[in-house]
């Protein structure tokens, strides 16, 4: 039974490209079909898994391991989920520091660095218009982003700026209702 | 003490890493680039881009190079260095494992907390902050080279944008393009 969860969850480490929503067909194929946990079940623990902090796809396998073998059956999991990035990222590692003042590398570096901040750019973009941001709201990621930017904030005082403002505004407005 | 210092810093990521990979990466910047200096930009922006190349998470496959290419570059053997990713990794995962823990005797509980819903009304409208400042942060004179550069970033951005075209075929064609213009 381990090791058939530690299968399960490397093929879900290995095929993670895009992370969040893209992998619920994928995650629900490999736990909900094989009989693991009801289809409502795991909806339930996929939102609470994407509500904590940390690596989601880690997450979520700790969950689902907890959940059928205890703590040893959320290891199991985590290490499924873990090693094949692991191993390929320290593979490149390895041979990415013999390589990196190749000419040609160099070169297709120069090239691919801008389209990197292109590809967060994009899904900053598309995160704003996912959970419908008001104009009024606009202000806090625009804020958040210029302290971060120009003033040098750490983002850490951000995140937990926003979960106290979160709270007071929230709990206060459970208040008036 | 670079070891306790990189198991502090993933921990911090770990337990402060909401809404995702890409909101990660300014938190992620923010130590091991500025106030460390473990890595250079240049290095950072290499290793999101290997990160979005590779299979896995963003998260893992970061903490992994960085734990790697820190220890490295402060002067240490390859095996040596090995340790420092997979202490990098531990860290990160560590949180997360001690929250579900944590969780799941109170699962039924956390999903409707009015503390827990109150807390992401503050915690969304962040992350998209969150995800522009690390767009931002990349976007200065060391990745940013020449008038080329802005042509593939508007291309780059343009073409993901409007055709939704793959990240790891446009990191390709970008590379590609790289070898062309320089």
């Amino acid at each position: 039974m381990y090791w058939t969860l530690f299968l399960a969850f490397m093929k879900i480490g290995m095929f993670t490209i895009g992370g969040g929503y893209a992998m619920l067909p994928l995650i629900q194929r490999e736990v909900v079909d094989r009989g693991w946990m009801s289809k409502e079940e795991f909806i339930d623990i996929f939102s609470v898994a994407q509500s904590l902090p940390g690596i989601f796809a880690v997450n979520i396998s700790i969950f689902v391991g907890y959940r059928l073998k205890k703590k040893l059956g959320g290891l199991v999991c985590a290490l499924g989920t873990i090693m094949p990035s692991f191993v390929i990222i320290l593979l490149i590692a390895l041979c990415f520091t013999q390589v990196k003042d190749n000419v040609w590398v160099e070169k297709a570096f120069k090239g691919l660095r801008p389209a990197v901040v292109a590809l967060i750019a994009v899904p900053c973009l598309t995160t704003a218009r996912s959970i419908k941001l008001s104009y009024k709201q606009l202000v806090i990621p625009v804020g958040a982003a210029l302290l971060i930017w120009l003033v040098g904030v750490s983002p850490a005082w951000i995140i937990l700026a926003a979960i106290v403002g979160g709270l007071v505004y929230g709990l206060n407005k459970r208040k008036e209702v | 003490m670079i070891w306790l210092e990189l198991c502090l810093v993933y921990l911090k990521i770990g337990i402060l890493g909401f809404g995702g990979g890409y909101a990660m990466l300014s938190l992620i910047q923010a130590d091991v680039v500025d106030r460390y200096g473990w890595i250079s930009l240049q290095e950072f922006t290499d290793i999101v881009a290997i990160s979005q190349m590779t299979p896995g998470p963003i998260g893992i496959n970061s903490a992994t190079y960085i734990g790697y290419t820190a220890i490295h570059n402060a002067g240490y053997s390859m095996p040596v260095s090995i340790l420092g990713s997979c202490l990098t990794t531990f860290s990160v995962c560590l949180p997360s494992f001690l929250l579900v823990l944590l969780i799941s005797y109170a699962f039924a509980k956390f999903r409707h907390n009015k503390y827990v819903e109150s807390a992401f009304l503050g915690l969304r409208p962040a992350t998209v902050g969150l995800i522009a400042a690390a767009a931002l942060l990349l976007m200065n004179e060391e990745n940013f080279i020449d008038y080329k550069s802005y042509l593939i970033f508007a291309v780059a951005f343009g073409l993901t944008w409007k055709f939704k075209i793959h990240p790891i075929l446009m990191i390709v064609l970008a590379g590609v393009a790289g070898l062309l213009l320089y």
